[in-house]
């Protein structure tokens, strides 16, 4: 066996992981990683902040499934990625971050840039590590991998103390990973899925709510089966979208918070409620006390703590989402009975609610651009098959109501934390895997500006990002709270004249393209479809328009204001 | 969900988990991040060197005392939890006491100290030191009327469990 550095050892088990890409910030205690790293044939993606880089490496793993991986240095380098981290974790998705660390003997004496990290990281974290000594790395990043992956994926951290990085060790990497205190419970219970069967084939008025475990599981398909086989409706949560198809006959769109109306009643009145992979976020459930007062609650989850934690469920099943769906298709065989007129009925009903209160906004004539149309003329210009990434506000909400979207990993945004500034790296970490794919970051005036210095990233890499920024002149989601239950006090939320994006884009390197009246919408994103490189589209939209539907907190999902003139 | 203040019931912890740097960390952020406080707490290695016992002492109302068990559950490092409240168990304390024991009080101490099976472990020609061992109500009543001569200081360990016979439910 040859000796090798810490530092090759590392670079040889991500080899040994199948790591493409790794997304960074170089720093004095990583010297010795990129040193190696330059000559290792693998890519270094250098972007201009660490949060930045755990975007992109988040936003890399919810586009590809497999993890994401970040490089940073001790100190400010590991303190910036916590927002990251935590983002990641909230979403379920797989990011480790290796970051460095001053030297053993140095640890604990307030050394330059030495921050304990492994501290810092740890409510934000699936698991994190400090590697001690360089014959336990390789086992060390086994076992690292082996957890953000497994179970319920999330992030994990890294911390590499430099002369652990310079020290000499034999390299084994262990095959498998055998942890006593953790082994994720995955396969479906049968008496459990037995029950979710009978009781599915029961019912009168079914819905299936399904969250981001449909697509981290890979149950799309599973999930399209059942639907189409019982005849059940399906809302899906923010993170579960593309989860199944946005434009299927079946599909209710978006509950919660900026549901759709048809999926908040009809959750409202169903007797069945299917949640896979779902967790009853307090944005998603409304006032609890109220929550689907009429359902029998089944719930699939592969994490034991999200069951009972909010709403006490009827038949709960601890499994992986796509082992549990294809073991209550098998128990429901190919053609299971159901009562099909009681389902027609209910679609019936679903459908007039729709025709009563449909998604829409005012398209009155006018100069000015409506930002839902926006979105509408996204849709149609890329015939609904982009990868949509976004920030986080209104626009956010516009786009998950506006596009949408037929494939799993094709809405890519920060849910549970709701990171701005998310959207932009996580654009380009999409783009590191599917360089030729259109990748849209759906922005606002107030988010892009928080990672704006990824678009140096953008423009050395040559990954041909798509910003289209509606831009209302303020933070439009804290304003339209303002608005509608503060008094129309707007502290804190209007941002002035801001930058020039045009020039903003040019001075980067890219391209900047602007609308400023509705006529020019089509012309714009016509214009930055075609460009090669990345553009920024700012679109000057009417800053008064706000998200609707909307269930102001504490309101049952039924209670939701439909426009400004029904405010209670 | 419920506040803080419904129902609340005192639980005795009992946490298995990898003998590393570390772990004890994460059960006390753990706890503490969700507002809870942590009554009481001991941990010691078990017979294998590699695990140690963690016991601990939270309150707080079913539905929340659930939730930490299973997020302590979810902890990489925490190889099995147990609700000792559901089972049937015995919890035993160290607590030692310096009381003030002076001409006629020095016997009555010592009578106490019979009949509650302490130990005196520091004799001074003003005090006694003494060694309390049992369940939390057997200390208290100790300590009460160890109060009547006047108690000098008081220190204590955590309580530590353990289940009467192999999963013995209550």
């Amino acid at each position: 066996m040859t000796m090798m550095s810490g530092a090759e050892i590392l670079i040889e088990c991500w080899k040994k992981e199948g790591v493409k890409v790794i997304f960074g910030y170089p720093g004095a205690t990583t010297i010795d990683i990129h040193h190696h790293l330059a000559v290792s044939g693998l890519r270094f993606v250098l972007c201009r902040h660490e949060q930045a880089a755990v975007h992109a490496a988040d936003g890399y793993a919810r586009s590809t499934g497999r993890p994401g991986v970040v490089l940073v240095t001790s100190g400010p380098g590991a303190t910036n990625t916590i927002t990251g981290l935590a983002g990641a974790h909230m979403d379920s998705v797989p990011v480790l971050v290796f970051s460095g660390q001053v030297s053993r003997l140095l640890i604990g004496n307030d050394a330059f840039q030495e921050v304990d990290i492994v501290g810092v990281s740890r409510p934000v974290t699936k698991h994190n590590y400090l590697v001690l000594s360089t014959e336990d790395l390789a086992q060390t990043v086994k076992e690292a991998f082996y957890v953000a992956t497994s179970g319920r994926p999330g992030a994990v951290l890294v911390d590499l103390p430099k002369d652990v990085m310079s020290g000499q060790a034999e390299f084994h990497y262990p095959r498998k990973v055998e942890l006593r205190a953790y082994q994720p419970h995955l396969a479906p219970h049968p008496k459990q899925v037995q029950k979710v069967a009978d009781l599915l084939s029961k019912a009168k008025r079914p819905i299936i709510y399904g969250g981001g475990g449909i697509i981290s599981s890979g149950a799309s398909e599973e999930l399209l089966r059942l639907a189409e086989t019982l005849e059940i409706p399906v809302t899906t949560t923010l993170m579960g979208l593309g989860g199944f198809p946005g434009s299927h006959p079946l599909a209710l769109g978006m509950l919660g918070m900026h549901g759709l109306y048809r999926a908040n009643m009809a959750v409202q009145s169903a007797d069945l409620i299917l949640a896979v992979g779902a967790r009853f976020d307090d944005r998603v459930t409304g006032a609890l006390s109220h929550f689907a007062p009429e359902a029998v609650m089944i719930h699939i989850d592969v994490d034991t703590t999200s069951i009972h934690k909010v709403v006490d469920v009827d038949v709960p099943l601890v499994a992986d989402a796509r082992q549990a769906l294809v073991a209550v298709l098998e128990s429901l065989g190919p053609a299971p009975s159901f009562d099909r007129e009681g389902r027609a009925q209910w679609r019936e009903q679903i459908r007039a609610w729709d025709t009563d209160c449909p998604l829409a906004y005012d398209r009155g004539p006018m100069e000015g651009i409506k930002p839902q149309a926006v979105i509408e003329a996204l849709y149609r210009q890329t015939g609904g098959k982009a990868i949509i990434v976004t920030e986080v506000g209104q626009h956010q909400m516009w786009a998950a109501q506006y596009y949408l979207c037929d494939s799993p990993r094709q809405f890519i945004t920060s849910g549970g934390l709701g990171v701005m500034g998310f959207g932009l790296p996580a654009a380009l970490g999409v783009l590191i895997d599917k360089p030729d794919a259109t990748v849209v970051d759906i922005a606002g005036d107030g988010s892009i500006l928080m990672n704006v210095q990824e678009l140096a990233t953008a423009v050395q890499e040559n990954l041909p990002v798509k910003v289209a920024i509606l831009n209302n002149g303020c933070l439009g989601m804290v304003r339209q709270w303002q608005e509608l239950f503060y008094q129309g006090r707007y502290a804190a939320t209007i941002l002035g004249g801001g930058p020039d994006f045009v020039k903003l884009a040019e001075s980067f390197g890219a391209k900047g393209f602007r609308a400023t009246r509705l006529q020019e919408v089509e012309g714009v994103i016509a214009q930055g479809l075609a460009e090669p490189g990345p553009v920024l589209m700012d679109f000057a939209v009417l800053p008064t328009e706000l998200v609707y539907p909307m269930v102001p907190g504490g309101k049952a999902l039924d209670e939701m204001i439909l426009d400004k003139a029904n405010l209670p | 969900m419920e506040t803080p203040s419904e129902s609340h019931k005192r639980h005795t912890l009992a946490l298995l988990v990898d003998n590393r740097p570390g772990v004890l960390a994460r059960v006390a952020t753990l706890v503490s991040g969700r507002g809870y406080n942590i009554d009481s707490l001991s941990v010691a290695e078990t017979m294998d060197p590699a695990v140690s016992l963690i016991t601990l002492i939270v309150s707080g109302s079913p539905r929340i005392v659930s939730q930490i068990v299973k997020q302590l559950r979810k902890l990489i490092n925490v190889i099995k939890v147990s609700d000792l409240s559901d089972m049937d168990y015995v919890e035993r304390q160290l607590v030692m006491v310096r009381v003030r024991a002076q001409n006629g009080a020095r016997e009555e101490i010592m009578r106490l100290c019979e009949i509650f099976r302490c130990k005196v472990i520091d004799v001074s020609p003003k005090s006694y030191t003494l060694e309390i061992t049992g369940g939390q109500d057997k200390i208290r009543a100790a300590l009460s009327l160890l109060a009547e001569f006047g108690i000098e200081e008081q220190v204590s360990t955590g309580l530590t469990a353990m289940t009467r016979s192999l999963s013995a439910k209550k």
